[in-house]
């Protein structure tokens, strides 16, 4: 089965860290895209570059910012198989952001 | 009689097909169906020497059918196994018992937690839809709205039909003694329904983990305390352990209690639900050994961090003869929204002779009292000052 793995966090908690955690924690990221399971990922940039697009009357209509104005934001996802609910979250939880105050959302993937 | 047969056999009928069909929707209408068939036949056939062979048998056989009809499955037809005739000598041992895979399937923490107690009640339990409503008082509509919300997230989101391996395992059985004891302390508050299914779910689970010791001392923390539930009231009002009745406790489930935890301290059991069936057990004897019980409160507040805990260790100390120690061990604790801080303040100082500081505290334990016994014991207390 297919998970999407979403990381939410505050903004700028990777400057928060000492070198030394910033270091070890983009080591396990890199650990992390290379794992076989990893079926890709990706970091965003920040949460101010976002644009909101909804059409409306043929009209495509853009709104500054992201979707919704919280403290967490959308920062980055992977999507990755796992055999399991249980294999997913133990990936999902070997994501730095989610001992650093982060959550990540785990939803499995429409299957058609 | 055939009522109690099917109360018995439903939850290892039901883990056998979930096993088999790989979802719990099906699975359950498959084992409705022959529990159905078999209401019809045995009062005259009598009831099948395997009655959870008979009743497998039977609803994988409907549920082949079933699957077979259901054209959009059609790809999948393959897959299912030729259809077994329903054979009355069945041997028993050739049905896996697979309660324990539904087990932890149902008390999966990705669930909410109503969601994983109704669907164990309702899986294991044997316990209709409309019971559980009526237990958690609610509508029917939205226990099986709530049922039906944690199966889809089974299925949807691939929750495994499986005992976690050895990593996951601790915190996924304490999580399951979660919901277990979660659902006895539902029926502890009065409906007694619950508390018997919950040691029936105890009981289950240690037949099939004999060899976790919290599991045993889960089993005998229920069993002790569920003996004494006759003594705990005196028409509405709350009787306290010193006062109660013991001729109505239920001696013969306090000694299968012991034996209980016994088995989970032979297994080296020290966990947080071992030292509460230990606290229990020594609160049965005839006197009361306090200082152990103080000292068994000590562990587990170390155990848990919890200062209603503490608080017990506090009325242990009270009651070994320490009043004064108690009071200066109580008056450390930041419990001023708790009821019980309260009344147990006004009860040392009344003992330590500080009727006013008591009338005080037990004013302000009343204006945090709800239920009417409750209201009524303190209120009796201030009397009595």
């Amino acid at each position: 089965m297919q998970y999407a793995l979403m990381i939410y966090g505050e903004p700028g908690y990777m400057e928060t860290l000492s070198d030394a955690e910033r270091e070890a924690a983009y080591a396990e990221y890199f650990a992390f895209a290379q794992d076989e399971r990893c079926v890709s990922a990706a970091q965003l940039q920040s949460a101010e570059t976002a644009t909101c697009v909804r059409v409306a009357g043929g009209r495509t209509l853009m709104t500054d910012g992201p979707f919704a104005d919280t403290k967490e934001v959308l920062g980055g996802f992977c999507l990755v198989e796992a055999a399991d609910l249980d294999e997913a979250i133990e990936l999902a939880a070997r994501i730095p952001a989610a001992r650093f105050g982060g959550t990540v959302e785990v939803r499995p993937v429409m299957r058609f | 009689m055939l009522e109690e047969v099917f109360r018995e056999q439903w939850g290892r009928v039901l883990a056998s097909l979930v096993g088999f069909l790989g979802d719990v929707d099906r699975a359950e209408e498959a084992a409705q169906e022959a529990f159905t068939i078999a209401a019809q036949r045995w009062p005259t056939s009598g009831v099948p020497d395997n009655p959870v062979a008979w009743l497998v048998t039977a609803a994988r056989n409907r549920a082949i059918d079933r699957i077979r009809r259901e054209r959009t499955l059609a790809g999948k037809l393959h897959l299912l196994p030729a259809q077994e005739e329903i054979i009355e000598e069945f041997d028993d041992t050739r049905i896996k018992d697979e309660r324990l895979e539904l087990i932890f399937t149902c008390c999966h923490p990705a669930l909410p937690l109503d969601g994983q107690v109704a669907l164990t009640l309702r899986t294991l339990g044997g316990l209709r839809t409309a019971e559980i409503a009526r237990a958690f008082l609610v509508s029917e509509e939205t226990m099986k709205r709530r049922l039906t919300r944690a199966k889809n997230k089974i299925k949807a989101t691939g929750i495994p039909f499986a005992v976690p391996g050895a990593h996951l395992l601790p915190e996924r059985v304490d999580a399951v003694l979660a919901v277990i004891y979660l659902i006895y302390n539902e029926g502890y508050r009065g409906r007694i329904d619950l508390g018997a299914e919950a040691i029936r779910l105890g009981h289950v689970l240690a037949l099939l983990m004999p060899e976790e010791p919290e599991v045993h001392g889960l089993l005998a923390l229920m069993l002790i305390h569920h003996a004494r539930r006759r003594a705990r009231f005196s028409g509405d009002d709350l009787v306290l352990l010193d006062d109660q009745d013991r001729s109505l406790w239920d001696m013969r489930q306090i000694t299968a209690g012991r034996a209980v935890l016994d088995r989970a301290l032979a297994l080296g059991g020290r966990g947080a639900y071992v030292v509460q069936a230990v606290i229990a057990s020594l609160q049965t004897h005839e006197r009361i050994d306090w200082p152990q019980v103080a000292v068994m409160y000590r562990r587990l507040a170390d155990l848990t961090g919890s200062p209603v805990v503490e608080l017990n260790h506090a009325v242990a100390i009270a009651q070994a003869g320490d009043p004064a120690a108690a009071l200066r061990a109580v008056d450390r604790l930041d419990l001023d929204g708790y009821l019980y801080f309260h009344s147990t303040r006004g009860e040392l100082l009344r003992r330590l002779g500080r009727d006013a500081e008591a009338s005080t505290a037990y004013h302000r334990a009343l204006e945090l009292a709800t239920s009417i016994p409750e209201r009524r014991f303190l209120r009796r207390r201030l009397q009595q000052l």
